[in-house]
């Protein structure tokens, strides 16, 4: 199964593992990873889902659509150029090993 | 560690549960029971009229926390299990199977039940409603052996539904009594762009309309019947016609419950000892003016964190600006702020695109924006809102029109 480690603003790492088809921000919330809020539930409307992805790099994910991309100009940390939404990063059986950073605050 | 009875939340929805994971948040390292009628682990509600019905979201992705969230937390879900009555003189809540449990705070977030209005023929096969996850699970199932589809409300339920169906490729009728879909939630120019959605995807609204009745044959329904359009074929039949609060079990103990169960800026419904938090609790709201009672997830999460704040000593008064959202089509409808009936409404956009927001003043001073596929106005709308400070119109358009 996939596993997801995050990794918090004080440098601490939790990993996870849960269910191919599910997303980042649900590997979070689902685990009570601080640090992520999914407020909207994962529909890209409230941007508190946001992360840092250290790998795998950009071209493994799904690509930002129009939408993510607006919100992710809303988020409340910084944007930098590996940011994304985790409700739209999908892991599947096969993913290589996912690796995020957490923003210093969603809200 | 404190000794002492737990803390009992009746209600494992998106309120209850949010309180039990922000209480061990904020610190509190005794008891927390999660007492729930739904034998499911709790579960989003949502995307029950989204993406669930569509067939496109698992049971597993629906799940609040994963089971071992509880475990791990020391919350103990109780599902299943009904609270009957609470007894305010003992601190104690009798349970559905004679159990008495005590508590040293009780925190209600029972939500809200389906209003109970009925329709002559609304037991007939091919019937539905959707309120929880075994409702959703029978919409699914119906939905792919549906012809004709009837919807008896215009409220975010029966659009979000009928996006579904339409998507889906079924024949579509809503039926509105009020003289616009969604007349209660947004702007007369809001409603104008949403019906136009769902007209360019087939669907037929009527509004104005009575429903006299559903017909069928050999119990199965075959029609419904509405006075402004006569017989409407129905192979099935979502009646949404949206929820009241749940609060008997606070009612039968004596609290106040004029329209969900009524507390103060802390949402206490009974000094520090018993809280109402989500769509059961009536609560006063700086902005509006008055106590408002609101059904959505941002306002279930917030007083949740709030709750959870004051019971472990960090006495602060709810203030947190209403937001919500509704999945119509590819289109994402935003809500932020509370719209009185009569507040004057500038559009800013294009709706022509279906890209575009309501701003809404009352008195002049900024309260609600509403907005289409717009979620860079949704989020400037928060923060303006968020200040606290009076708005106006040209501080408002100011702050939209920065790029």
């Amino acid at each position: 199964m996939p596993q997801v480690k995050f990794i918090r603003p004080d440098r601490t790492a939790k990993v996870v593992t849960i269910p191919a088809g599910s997303t980042v921000m649900q590997a979070a919330v689902s685990n009570g990873v601080n640090g992520i809020v999914g407020e909207c539930g994962g529909s890209a409307m409230c941007a508190t889902c946001h992360v840092y992805v250290v790998s795998p790099e950009a071209e493994a994910w799904p690509p930002i659509s129009s939408i993510e991309d607006e919100m992710l100009n809303c988020t409340v940390s910084e944007r930098q150029s590996n940011s994304r939404l985790g409700c739209q990063l999908v892991l599947a059986e096969t993913s290589a090993e996912v690796v995020v950073e957490l923003p210093e605050r969603q809200q | 560690m404190t000794q002492g009875a737990p803390i009992v939340i009746i209600g494992a929805g998106h309120a209850g549960v949010q309180a039990a994971a922000s209480l061990r948040d904020e610190g509190w390292d005794s008891g927390i029971h999660l007492i729930c009628g739904e034998p499911h682990l709790p579960y989003h509600r949502p995307p029950l009229s989204k993406a669930y019905i569509q067939g496109k979201a698992s049971v597993a992705s629906l799940h609040l926390r994963a089971e071992e969230f509880y475990r791990n937390s020391g919350i103990e879900l109780r599902l299943g299990r009904r609270a009957m009555a609470i007894d305010r003189q003992a601190h104690s809540l009798l349970l559905e199977d004679g159990k008495i449990a005590p508590f040293s705070r009780l925190v209600l977030a029972m939500g809200a039940r389906r209003r109970p209005l009925r329709i002559p023929g609304d037991d007939l096969l091919g019937v539905t409603v959707l309120r929880t996850l075994q409702d959703a699970e029978q919409l699914r199932d119906a939905l792919t052996a549906c012809s004709d589809l009837v919807i008896i409300g215009g409220g975010f339920i029966g659009l979000e539904v009928a996006a579904a169906a339409a998507r889906e490729g079924r024949r579509v009728t809503v039926l509105e009594r009020q003289a616009r879909i969604l007349e209660r939630a947004v702007s007369p120019e809001m409603s104008a762009a949403l019906a136009s959605m769902h007209h360019v995807a087939g669907v037929r609204i009527v509004v104005a309309a009575h429903v006299v009745g559903i017909k069928g044959d050999a119990g199965r329904v075959t029609h419904v019947d509405c006075s402004e359009t006569g017989l409407i074929p129905a192979s099935h039949v979502l009646i949404g016609l949206g929820v009241v609060a749940e609060d008997t079990l606070a009612a039968s103990a004596g609290l106040s419950c004029p329209d969900g169960v009524q507390v103060d800026e802390h949402l206490s419904a009974d000094g520090d000892r018993i809280f109402a938090i989500g769509d059961c609790a009536l609560f006063p709201s700086p902005s509006a003016g008055r106590h408002v009672r609101l059904e959505s997830v941002q306002n279930a999460n917030d007083q949740a964190r709030a709750v959870a704040r004051v019971i472990t000593g960090k006495k602060e008064a709810y203030t947190a600006v209403p937001w919500f959202w509704s999945d119509q089509y590819a289109s994402k409808l935003q809500i932020a702020g509370l719209r009185p009936p009569g507040a004057a409404c500038k559009v800013w956009g294009s709706p022509r695109e279906g890209r575009f927001s309501v701003l809404c003043f009352d008195e002049g001073r900024l309260v609600a924006v509403e907005s289409l596929n717009r979620p860079r106005d949704h989020i400037i709308a928060r923060k303006l809102l968020n200040c606290g400070g009076r708005v106006d119109e040209m501080t408002a358009i100011s702050e939209m029109n920065q790029s």
